[in-house]
């Protein structure tokens, strides 16, 4: 039965492999040369070594500036979209009414686009802000909360579906025994369900890292960096360097690689870290 | 491990001790109120911003910034104004059916081409097929910006700056994770169903397509959902391949372009696209929603 479908490796797989190739593979391959060279489209490079690279650090670029400060959201919106994820997923999972009708409610944002929740949070961040004469794009402090507004608005319905699924996984029997041991609630939380639901803990540690360290569209509709670019996260840079400047393509590509390394190392060592903590089912 | 100790315990200790973990008592515990005056509170967090934008678009637009807050009544109220020169700067329907188009395309191709993908480089053991998969896994990290520049510009030479270039496009683009979720479920069929439809007669497209592909259907429902909801919000990629020069438009790039050389003047305009960009995704939503949740679930033990 193998050995006929074998030969039709065109047919079942052709298609997506073409189309990979075109958006993604060649490209891939394409972008990672043309990082170290000059050019103002893919056909006119010319190859100028490390240049780009050394260029992409500097000052001017706002490259390392827009690093610490997608840095910063990452790190708060991850802890705390994973922790009132959590916790609503908990309450959830406590046997109440109408459990159905929150999950719906509180999962909804998430299908909104980048673009519109953007503009959407913009409109009300500024009707706070004009009681105080001020708007969101005169100071970075406020475009910073803003955004991790933004992330937790978006991202607690989606993590918290994960955590629900994870919670309802954990076997009954393990917090019985739990408790007729005379473990506290605490204490059931801290060594049983953690423990049991370190997968789902995993997965949406993992979403909520790569989608706050990508993030571009929210970005742009929110702050565009304004003010003075202060609000700028790595992904808006590295567009900005592109299209909105004229002769530096090349140092994109540059940063645009730069960023795809550090994407993948910090995603690969948090999935070391989490598995490690893994238990076997 | 502690869990482990646990564990062993549970399964001695006999099941008929109740439990306490759902706090299953009758009657109206304090407990219970306080849960549920919390989710009543998130439940306006939640809705609220929605609820803000829905009623400011009702606003005279000065009436938006002068008193954000206040509801649209009595002079504040114009009716369907902020709509009607919404539409006409925006050519919003224009938007929605292009990205009706583009989204049902491309989500059909998707879950289409990589299905068999899938269960080809699943069931041929062989190294190109498992450096097919790892490539693919690989793919799903990268971000869209380290592709960006050299995919646009070899789209448009290979003449798919157009809506059914776009189908090509995602179709590569989504090919990563779909794949991948398509491939764990492939692992867990047994093959013998396959063998006892080729001992019948069945050849392969026949057996993928009567007996496989239908069992690949919850899998594909998930698929299908994750990435209506890429597509179907996607800006970067519409914008960048057809939405400068052509007049095909999605959604995101029309509220962009409006917000970039009009929304700062017309705050009212503004309120209500952003509420009919909203209304087909709760629509669709509200009726899909038990698979949504369901989808994303499955998808993320997937992952």
């Amino acid at each position: 039965m193998l050995k006929s479908l074998r030969k039709l490796g065109l047919i079942f797989a052709g298609p997506t492999l073409i189309a990979f190739a075109i958006a993604f593979a060649v490209p891939f391959l394409v972008g990672l040369y043309l990082s170290f060279c000059q050019f103002t489209t893919v056909t006119d490079a010319t190859w100028v070594g490390l240049d780009n690279y050394i260029r992409a650090f500097a000052p001017r670029e706002r490259f390392w500036s827009a690093l610490g400060f997608t840095s910063l959201v990452t790190a708060v919106s991850v802890v705390t979209v994973n922790l009132f994820a959590f916790a609503i997923a908990y309450l959830l999972t406590r046997k109440l009414r109408g459990t159905n009708f929150f999950r719906t409610i509180f999962f909804m944002p998430n299908l909104i686009g980048g673009i519109v929740l953007g503009y959407t949070w913009q409109t009300i961040i500024n009707a706070f802000l004009v009681q105080y004469q001020t708007t969101l794009a005169s100071n970075a402090k406020y475009g910073f909360i803003g955004l991790i507004l933004l992330l937790n608005w978006q991202m607690i319905g989606y993590m918290m579906i994960i955590y629900i699924a994870g919670l309802q996984n954990v076997p009954g029997e393990l917090i019985e025994a739990a408790s007729i041991d005379g473990a506290s609630k605490w204490q059931t939380l801290r060594n049983v369900t953690i423990p049991m639901i370190m997968p789902s803990i995993t997965i949406c540690l993992f979403l909520t890292l790569s989608s706050s360290f990508k993030l571009y569209d929210a970005n742009l509709a929110l702050t565009n960096g304004a003010p003075m670019r202060k609000t700028e996260m790595v992904a808006l840079n590295i567009v900005d360097t592109f299209f909105l400047r004229v002769g530096v393509e090349g140092v994109g590509q540059a940063k645009a690689m730069i960023f795809f390394l550090l994407v993948s190392v910090v995603a690969f060592f948090q999935l070391r870290v989490t598995r490690r903590q893994e238990v076997e089912q | 491990m502690s869990t482990q100790s646990l564990a062993t315990q549970a399964s001695a200790t006999p099941a008929a001790v109740k439990s306490d973990a759902g706090q299953s008592g009758s009657g109206i515990s304090a407990l219970k109120i306080m849960n549920y005056t919390i989710l009543v509170l998130l439940t306006l967090v939640f809705v609220g911003p929605l609820f803000f934008i829905l009623m400011n678009s009702f606003k005279g637009r000065f009436f938006i910034s002068s008193s954000p807050f206040a509801l649209p009544i009595g002079d504040y109220f114009v009716g369907l104004t902020n709509y009607t020169s919404g539409l006409a700067v925006t050519n919003f329907f224009n938007a929605m059916g292009w990205s009706f188009v583009i989204t049902i395309g491309s989500v059909t191709v998707i879950v289409f081409f990589t299905a068999m993908t899938a269960y080809y480089i699943t069931r041929i053991k062989a190294r190109w097929t498992n450096v097919v998969y790892l490539i693919f896994v690989f793919s799903m990290i990268v971000p869209f910006q380290a592709v960006m520049f050299p995919t646009i510009k070899i789209a448009d030479m290979l003449g798919l700056s157009n809506p059914a270039g776009m189908m090509v496009l995602y179709l590569g683009f989504g090919a990563g994770l779909s794949v991948f979720i398509f491939s764990g479920f492939v692992k867990s069929i047994p093959l013998e169903i396959e063998e006892a439809a080729t001992i019948d007669g069945c050849g392969p497209l026949k057996t993928y397509f009567y007996i496989v592909f239908p069992m690949l259907k919850p899998v594909a429902i998930t698929v299908a959902i994750l990435n209506t909801m890429w597509v179907w919000n996607d800006y970067l990629l519409p914008y960048l391949v057809i939405g400068l020069s052509t007049p095909y438009k999605t959604i995101p790039v029309a509220i962009q372009m409006m917000a970039g050389s009009y929304g700062d003047n017309d705050m009212g305009a503004m309120m209500a696209m952003l509420v009919l960009a909203i209304i087909p995704i709760v629509v669709f939503y509200l009726f899909s929603q038990k698979y949504i949740i369901e989808g994303v679930a499955a998808g993320a033990v997937k992952g």
